[in-house]
C-alpha cells in the first residue's frame, strides 16, 4: 500500500539546511496498523506529511497504492488525497461553523457527490462512530473525544486506502484515548490500513507494528504483542 | 460555469458569510455607499438639469434683449452721459438689415398703472405689445385669446391679464372675458387671462394691451423701451448681438466702443454658462461616485485578504480533505462577486428610494428645484457590471494568496 525507498527530506533554515529524513525505507501493506514513534524532532511528522501528500520529498521513491508519487502539482495532490487518504489530526481540525454532519460530508463535496447523497453517507459514518445524535451540533458543542470521532468519521467517509492519524490522542485524556484507539482498531479490523504517529507508548502498544524513528532514521521496526496474539 | 448553479457552492458561501456577519456587513456598506452616492448624485444632477430645462422650456433660448442706458464716451459733438431712446425706426432698420438672421422681433413699452374693477383695484405692470410676443414668450391662456393683429390695427382698448390680476380684481367664479376694467382711468375689455409662467418670466403680473393702443394712450410717439430679438436656427447669436448693437450705435450716433449706451442680455450665452456648470457638475458626480465605488471594492478586497489570512487553517483543512486550489479560488472570488453584487443591488435600491423621497419633497409643484430626479437604466447597468467585474478582479488577489500557502503550512498555523 505504502512503499518508501531511500527517502530524504531537508528543510532550508536560513543559509543552512536541516536534514530531517535521512534515507527512510518503509513498506506498509494493505490492512496494517502501524505506529510511528519518536521524540519531537525525530522526523515523524515530516514523514507523515510526505506520506499524506501534504509535503514533497527531496530524494528517494514513494509509491502510494502502487503509483509513483512524483512531480505532483497541487491539483493532482488534492485529488489523490481525496481519493486515497483520510486525515485525523491532533487538534481535530474541524471547521468551526459547520455542524458535525457537514464536517463529515465535506470530503464528499470535494469528490463531487451531491448534497443529499453526501449527507446520507456522512450520517452512516457518524452512526458508525456513535455520534448520530450529535449530527447537528457544532464542534464547539462537542467534547474532545467526540470531536476526534467526528474527525475519524470524516477521514473514513471517502472510503480511503489509508487513514493517517497525527497524534490522534495527543489532546485527549486517558479514557477518551482508549475509546478513540478502540475505534481505530475497529476500523483496522475491517481491513483499513491505519498509520498512526504518536509519542505515547500506550498508544503505540495498541497498534500492530511499531516503527521507531530517531534523528531521521528508522532504529527499530517490530510487531507488537497485540499483533503476535493474533 | 457549472459550479455557479451548484447549490453546494452557495451553501459554502452562505456558511462563510454567516460565520463572519460583522465583516460581511462592513464590507457591504463600503460598496453600498459608493453606488448609493453615484445613484443619488446622478439623479440629483439630472433633476437639476430637468428643472433647468423646464425653466427655459417655453422661452426661446436664442434670444437677445436690448435696451438703452446712457453713453459713456463723447461722440460726434455729444457729451458723454447722453440719454436717448430706441424707436420704431430702429426696428424697421434691424428688420430689413438682418432679415435673414432675425426670426422674431418684439418692440415693447411698459409702465406701472393702477387697474380698477368695480370697487377693487391694484397697481400692475401694463405692457404695450405685438402679438409676436406670444411666440417668443409662450403664454398659456386660461380664458380667451392673446392680442392679435386686428387689435393692433384698430388700436383696440382690449387687454390680456394674468390670473393673479383676475383673482385680485374679480369676484370669485365671475367670467372675466368681455368684462371691462379701468387702466389709468380708461376702460379696457378683457379678452384673455393667462396662467402665471412657472418658468423664467420677465414680465410677472402684467396687463398686455396692443402696442398701438399703448402708443396713443401714453403718448409714446415712436419711442420704445426695449426689444426682444430671437435668431433663426443656426445663427451665431453672439455675433448677431454684437452686429445689432453696432447698427444701433450707428443709428443713434453712439461711439462704436461705447460700453454703456446699450444694455443687452443674451439668453443663449447665459444658458450656455449654466449648461457648462451642469456638465461640470455631472463630471464631478461621476468622478466622486466612481472613486467611492472603487474605494468600496478595494475595501472588499482588503477584507477578503484579511479573511483569507484568518482562514488559512480552514483552507489548509479543506485542502487536506481534497479541495483543489481551483475550488478554493472559485469560492473566494465568488464570495467577492456575491458581496459586491448584493451590496450593489442594495445600494441601487436605497439610492432609488432616496431619489423617490427627493422627488416627493422637492420635485413637485411649479417651482420644483429638482424635477424628476432619475438615473438612466443603462447607466445603472454599466455601473453595476463594472462593480461586478471589479469585484471579480479584486477577489483574485485574496484567492491567489489563499492558494500559494502550502496546505502543510496552513495546517501548522495555530
Amino acid at each position: 500500500m505504502i512503499r518508501i525507498e531511500k527517502l530524504h527530506k531537508s528543510y532550508p533554515i536560513g543559509k543552512d539546511s536541516l536534514h530531517v529524513l535521512k534515507g527512510i525505507d518503509l513498506h506498509i501493506k494493505e490492512g496494517e496498523f502501524v505506529s510511528i514513534m519518536g521524540s519531537s524532532g525525530s522526523g515523524k511528522s515530516t514523514l507523515l506529511n510526505i506520506v499524506g501528500l501534504l509535503d514533497i520529498h527531496d530524494e528517494g521513491d514513494y509509491y502510494l497504492n502502487g503509483q509513483l508519487i512524483k512531480d505532483l502539482n497541487e491539483k493532482k495532490a488534492a485529488i489523490l488525497r481525496n481519493k486515497f487518504l483520510g486525515f485525523v489530526f491532533q487538534s481535530f481540525n474541524l471547521i468551526s461553523y459547520k455542524t458535525a454532519l457537514e464536517n463529515v460530508a465535506l470530503p464528499l463535496y470535494y469528490k463531487g457527490m451531491n448534497r443529499k447523497e453526501r449527507l446520507k453517507v456522512a450520517m452512516d459514518y457518524l452512526d458508525k462512530v456513535g455520534l448520530k445524535d450529535w449530527a447537528s451540533h457544532l464542534p464547539s458543542e462537542l467534547s474532545g473525544g467526540q470531536k476526534q470521532r467526528v474527525a475519524i468519521a470524516r477521514a473514513l467517509v471517502t472510503n480511503p486506502k489509508v487513514v493517517l492519524a497525527d497524534e490522534p490522542t495527543g489532546a485527549l485524556d486517558t479514557t477518551t484515548t482508549d475509546s478513540v484507539m478502540d475505534l481505530l482498531k475497529d476500523i483496522n479490523d475491517e481491513g483499513m490500513t491505519v498509520f498512526v504517529i504518536t509519542h505515547e507508548e500506550e498508544v503505540a502498544e495498541q497498534t500492530k507494528r511499531i516503527v521507531r524513528l530517531r534523528d531521521g532514521v528508522i532504529i527499530s521496526d517490530t510487531l507488537t504483542k497485540a499483533a503476535k496474539a493474533l | 460555469m457549472k459550479f455557479l448553479f451548484d447549490s453546494d457552492t452557495w451553501q459554502e458561501i452562505y456558511g462563510s458569510i454567516r460565520k463572519n456577519k460583522v465583516r460581511t456587513g462592513i464590507t457591504i456598506i463600503g460598496v453600498l455607499w459608493g453606488i448609493f452616492l453615484l445613484v443619488v448624485l446622478l439623479g440629483a444632477a439630472r433633476g437639476l438639469e430637468n428643472s433647468f430645462n423646464k425653466a427655459f422650456g417655453n422661452f426661446a433660448t436664442n434670444s437677445v434683449f436690448v435696451w438703452t442706458q446712457s453713453t459713456d464716451t463723447p461722440f460726434k459733438g455729444f457729451q458723454k452721459g447722453r440719454r436717448f431712446r430706441l424707436n420704431m425706426k430702429d426696428i424697421q432698420v434691424l428688420k430689413s438689415e438682418y432679415a435673414d438672421q432675425i426670426k422674431l422681433l418684439a418692440p415693447r413699452n411698459q409702465t406701472m398703472n393702477l387697474i380698477i374693477k368695480d370697487f377693487k383695484s391694484g397697481s400692475f405692470k401694463v405692457s404695450g405689445d405685438f402679438p409676436v410676443l406670444d411666440q417668443i414668450q409662450k403664454k398659456k391662456l386660461i380664458y380667451g385669446r392673446f392680442l392679435n393683429q386686428n387689435d393692433i390695427n384698430s388700436s383696440a382698448k382690449v387687454t390680456v391679464i394674468s390670473e393673479d390680476i383676475y383673482k385680485q380684481l374679480f369676484e370669485k367664479d365671475k367670467m372675466p372675458i368681455g368684462e371691462s376694467i379701468k387702466i389709468n382711468n380708461i376702460n379696457y375689455k378683457v379678452i384673455g387671462v393667462y396662467e402665471p409662467s412657472n418658468t423664467i418670466d420677465f414680465d410677472g403680473d402684467t396687463a398686455y394691451i396692443p402696442f398701438s393702443t399703448f402708443k396713443k394712450v401714453y403718448n409714446t410717439a415712436n419711442n420704445i423701451d426695449w426689444m426682444m430679438i430671437t435668431a433663426n436656427e443656426g445663427i451665431d447669436i453672439e455675433q448677431m448681438e454684437s452686429d445689432v448693437l453696432l447698427t444701433l450705435k450707428n443709428l443713434h450716433k453712439v461711439h462704436p466702443e461705447d460700453e454703456r449706451a446699450f444694455g443687452s442680455v443674451n439668453l443663449g450665452k447665459e444658458i450656455a454658462k449654466f449648461t457648462g456648470f451642469l456638465t461640470g457638475m455631472q463630471f464631478l458626480t461621476w468622478f466622486v461616485g466612481i472613486a467611492t465605488l472603487i474605494a468600496g471594492v478595494f475595501a472588499i478586497g482588503n477584507i477578503l485578504l484579511i479573511t483569507v489570512k484568518e482562514r488559512t487553517k480552514e483552507i489548509g483543512i479543506r485542502r487536506a480533505l481534497g479541495a483543489t486550489p481551483k475550488s478554493i479560488r472559485q469560492q473566494i472570488i465568488l464570495e467577492s462577486v456575491f458581496l459586491t453584487t448584493v451590496a450593489g443591488m442594495i445600494g441601487i435600491i436605497l439610492g432609488a428610494t432616496v431619489l423617490k423621497i427627493i422627488d416627493t419633497l422637492f420635485g413637485q409643484g411649479v417651482d420644483a428645484t429638482l424635477v424628476n430626479p432619475t438615473v438612466n437604466i443603462p447607466i445603472i447597468l454599466t455601473a453595476f457590471t463594472t462593480l461586478v467585474i471589479l469585484g471579480t478582479l479584486i477577489g483574485l488577489i485574496p484567492a491567489h494568496m489563499a492558494t500559494i500557502v502550502k496546505p502543510i503550512e496552513a495546517l501548522r498555523e495555530e
